[in-house]
């Protein structure tokens, strides 16, 4: 098992390696300019942004700036934000955990929604529950984030006026209040990514499971006068999460897409939303440090599921 | 304008027939800045006299907590690295400059005792040096006093190249002395007519010596200070999240008696402009919104909510059109437009006021801007000419079609003119916005109908105005016939604005495209009088020689003016906040208050 993980985490860095140069020659390629506002004022001379240029290498050629951007980054230099000169390690983990907190809720969410509604409906297939989950199923996951989010803000803040929409890092209250006001600002943003992954996953589980349903096994363990619930939890859901497993890994950067659209909708200090800003502005190493991130979160869910697999189905053994 | 009827104008205000006011306003209209024009009056003998302020609360603190929302929140908070207003807009909260603009632009004393004149002796008769007296008994946030030594630290930090700092053209210049602990005199190298730059407005906010001292030059990124900032303004410190949020409380010891009147305030970032405008106007959640780059009509909706309206300053930004006076299509020595071609049509003056007339402004404000952009022939025009070109928009496809026909360019086969091999299309750039793509439709449409063929091409903001020297579509290259955009005037001072007409600031292959004339209009008269208007001391004169110049650049279409656009708040109506179209929003964020 431990030799297994090693392995995995071996694999990974070559794949890490090949995203951010990959990551780094896009964006070295791509037009814009992080000094483009200072050269655009006539107040500002020339040469200001002429030494800042020089002073970050950014005329230096491309493959010279990887090379140093990869040291830098083994020898844990995330590298300096141009806009906020700030170095970004400090920029990424004043927001990393609101992220976290708000993609983790809404996957916790999806998972809540999604389990049991697609359980219940493959067991009484084409029932009318079936049929109306699968219809708002459908309608989940076809309406892209921004639009509900939106709406939501729409219904929610301004119509109804029950729920704030900019969402405030700072809450100015102890105890339970505190609690409460972040647990009523998380509401629309969590909902919104958390809705959108439970359409996609209901009708998942909902087809993992009626493939399970049909098995042999599933008779024989009725026939041994198994109570129903416990045919279900032990023997249908089990074999069947290992594709939901998987889907749920491989959903993790449709996931960080949603996010970067929540926060920037609802104000979400996150990296989703600091990495919009630093693409406004062009602010190339947070860009770089960001999708960096978001490509090692990836890789990490993608070797959790691995992992998971083992636990669900012991046939499979990890050598 | 001349001369006599500027000193006409001046006597006046002095006996009290003219506001001052009207009379800044009446300079606005033909190009000049409010600030120039307020130097005018003050050099004259009219004092800069301060406006009234309407601050009404009576003590400091007790009013709660004031929430701004600056949808792309202020990343960094050293004055002299904010390069963005919204950096600018942040780091004012903390940090305050000797004087500041007010909307009229009169210079208002901050840090300083006074105002300079030549009344007062602060500012010298030769123009080579301007004494400021510092308010005594201001303290930084940390206690210690703010002295004339502060000023020279400021001086010594900015104008290091090794800091690459956003403030160097203000301060590279000039010599900072001390006289005493509270006197500083600031000499210019050659007589300085605009003397109000260093240490004034946006560019002139003041650090601390004692914090920022070990961290100058190169070392000047590693300063905690940076993002913790120690300065002398109405709100201390408190938190700091770059893009996201700046929160301050309140400042026991201000200079200021009963101000100011929040107890704190909460500066949060990011979003979109129009939620922005929700958030103020519809939903009351918060206090303030800056730069509403929204639709008039979505603003209007939204105002209807009845808890905010929307404020609108007038600076000097100016959406225009410029003509390119080199051809774009040729390439010569590695660079299109280059100088050492002529454009084989828009150097025909005919063609140039053809296009004048075919551009629709009044239906550009009317259905593009609205209340948020005034339409203007007047990128430095005058007034008079302006009432009559908006009367008829018919009449001018007319007067464009003459103006071809008379000057040769007959209609060919497909509609469109020409004259000896020569057709007349053009390529019309401009960044990707949606007001600029529908103004590009309707001048496209008017052009169709001159028998003008347009082809309208928009181009990535970030690419766009990007100084990317490998990229061809920048605006600084102009590889087309004719491209749109704002051109902002920061600076109060209409010297640093006029010099994008004149020779020498050419943007060419050789200085990698960052001269400041785009047009590559070449003009000696211009030349001459600008060259006059750098070293004339009396502010009349000098406004005289501006005049002119703007005169010769509408006169030969060097660019065509659309529409002035201001700064557009979005304020909760229970808040009262002094704005200026000549300074940063935050600027005079201690008298701000929330009415009873």
């Amino acid at each position: 098992m431990s030799q297994y993980l090693i392995r995995r985490i071996l694999i990974a860095l070559p794949s890490l390696l090949g995203i951010s140069l990959v990551l780094f020659t896009v964006l070295a390629l791509a037009p814009g300019d992080p000094f483009g506002e200072l050269a655009q004022n006539p107040a500002v001379p020339p040469e200001v942004a002429a030494s800042l240029r020089e002073k970050f290498g950014m005329d230096d050629p491309i493959w010279e700036r990887y090379v140093k951007w990869l040291t830098q980054m083994l020898q844990g230099n995330w590298g300096f934000s141009f806009v906020s000169r700030v170095d970004v390690d400090v920029l990424i983990m004043q927001r990393l955990p609101t992220t976290l907190i708000v993609i983790g809720s809404s996957q916790i969410l999806a998972l809540l929604v999604a389990l049991p509604v697609g359980v219940y409906a493959a067991v009484r297939p084409y029932s009318l529950f079936d049929q109306i989950a699968t219809t708002l199923a459908f309608i989940g996951f076809s309406l892209p984030t921004f639009f509900t989010g939106l709406m939501l803000i729409l219904i929610f803040s301004i119509t109804l006026d029950w729920l704030p929409f900019v969402y405030q890092s700072n809450v100015e209250a102890t105890g339970l209040a505190f609690y409460w006001e972040h647990f009523k600002q998380s509401i629309m943003p969590v909902s919104v990514l958390g809705l959108f992954q439970a359409g996609v996953l209901t009708r998942f589980v909902r087809s993992a499971v009626l493939d399970v349903v049909r098995l042999d096994f599933v008779t024989t363990a009725r026939a041994k006068g198994l109570r129903e619930r416990a045919v279900i939890v032990k023997h249908i859901v089990r074999n069947a999460m290992i594709p939901v497993v998987t889907l749920v890994a491989l959903q993790m950067p449709a996931v960080f897409g949603g996010a970067v659209v929540t926060e920037q909708i609802f104000r979400v200090p996150g990296i989703g939303s600091l990495l919009i800003a630093a693409i406004l502005a062009n602010d190339t190493p947070v860009i770089m440090a960001v999708t960096f991130v978001f490509a090692c979160l990836v890789i990490l869910f993608n070797l959790i599921a691995d992992l998971l697999y083992g636990w669900l189905d012991p046939r499979i053994s990890y050598r | 304008m001349n001369e006599r009827e500027l000193r006409g104008l001046i006597a006046d205000v002095k006996e009290g027939n003219l506001s001052r006011r009207a009379f800044v306003r009446r300079m606005v209209a033909v190009g000049l800045t409010a600030p120039l024009a307020a130097q005018m009056l003050a050099y004259n003998g009219v004092a800069m006299a301060q406006v009234k302020s309407a601050y009404k609360p009576t003590k400091a603190g007790g009013g709660g907590v004031l929430k701004v929302l600056w949808w792309q929140g202020p990343t960094l908070l050293n004055p002299h690295f904010a390069v963005g207003t919204k950096d600018q807009d942040g780091s004012r909260i903390f940090y305050e400059p000797l004087a500041a603009w007010d909307d009229d632009g009169f210079l208002m004393p901050v840090l300083a005792a006074e105002i300079p004149s030549l009344e007062n002796g602060g500012v010298a008769k030769d123009g080579l040096s301007v004494t400021w007296k510092l308010k005594q008994g201001v303290k930084w946030h940390d206690g210690k006093p703010f002295t004339a030594d502060d000023c020279i630290f400021n001086w010594k930090y900015a104008s290091d190249p090794a800091a690459a700092t956003y403030t160097i053209a203000s301060y590279k210049d000039v010599e900072v002395e001390k006289v005493d602990d509270h006197t500083i005199k600031v000499l210019f190298s050659k007589p300085t007519p605009f003397w109000a730059d260093a240490f004034v407005g946006a560019r002139g906010c003041l650090i601390p010596k004692h914090v920022f001292e070990p961290y100058m030059g190169a070392k000047s990124r590693d300063a905690p200070a940076n993002l913790s900032p120690i300065g002398t303004g109405p709100y201390l410190f408190e938190e700091f999240k770059p893009g996201d949020l700046v929160r301050g409380k309140i400042n026991p010891n201000y200079h200021e008696a009963n101000k100011p009147h929040f107890d704190a305030i909460e500066m949060k970032g990011g979003g979109d402009a129009v939620s922005a405008a929700r958030a103020v106007l519809q939903t009351g959640e918060y206090d303030f919104a800056w730069n509403m780059q929204v639709e008039d009509a979505i603003l209007k909706r939204l105002e209807e909510g009845g808890k905010g309206r929307i404020h609108i300053t007038l600076g000097g930004s100016i959406e225009h059109i410029q003509l390119n006076n080199t051809d774009p299509w040729t390439e010569v020595d590695g660079e299109r437009s280059s100088l050492k071609t002529e454009h084989p049509s828009l150097t025909d003056m005919a063609v140039r006021k053809a296009l004048n007339v075919l551009v629709d402004r009044q239906a550009v404000e009317d259905h593009i801007y609205g209340r948020t952009g005034k339409a203007t022939p007047n990128f430095l025009n005058n007034p008079e000419r302006f009432a009559s070109k908006k009367t008829s928009f018919e009449l001018n496809i007319d007067k464009a079609n003459k103006l071809l026909d008379d000057a040769g360019w007959k209609k060919g086969a497909d509609g469109i003119r020409e004259k000896n091999g020569v057709k007349l299309k053009y390529v019309y750039q401009t960044s990707i916005n949606q007001p600029r793509q529908k103004t590009q439709a309707i001048i496209k449409q008017a052009c169709q109908k001159a028998g003008i063929d347009i082809e309208v091409k928009a181009v990535t903001a970030s690419v766009y105005f990007s100084s990317d020297v490998g990229n061809p579509d920048t605006y600084t290259k102009f590889y087309t016939d004719l491209q749109m955009y704002t051109t902002t005037q920061p600076q109060p001072d209409a010297g640093t604005f006029m010099n994008q007409f004149t020779s020498w600031e050419v943007a060419t292959k050789e200085n990698k495209w960052q001269g400041r004339n785009i047009t590559r209009w070449q003009s000696e008269t211009y030349d001459k009088l600008y060259r006059a208007a750098e070293g004339e001391l009396d502010p009349v004169k000098r406004a005289e020689l501006f005049v002119k110049m703007n005169e010769l650049v509408i006169e030969n279409v060097v660019v065509i003016p659309v529409v002035w656009r201001g700064g557009v708040a979005a304020v909760s109506n229970k808040l009262n906040a002094p704005l200026s179209g000549w300074d940063n929003n935050t600027f005079n964020i201690k008298d701000w208050f929330r009415e009873a």
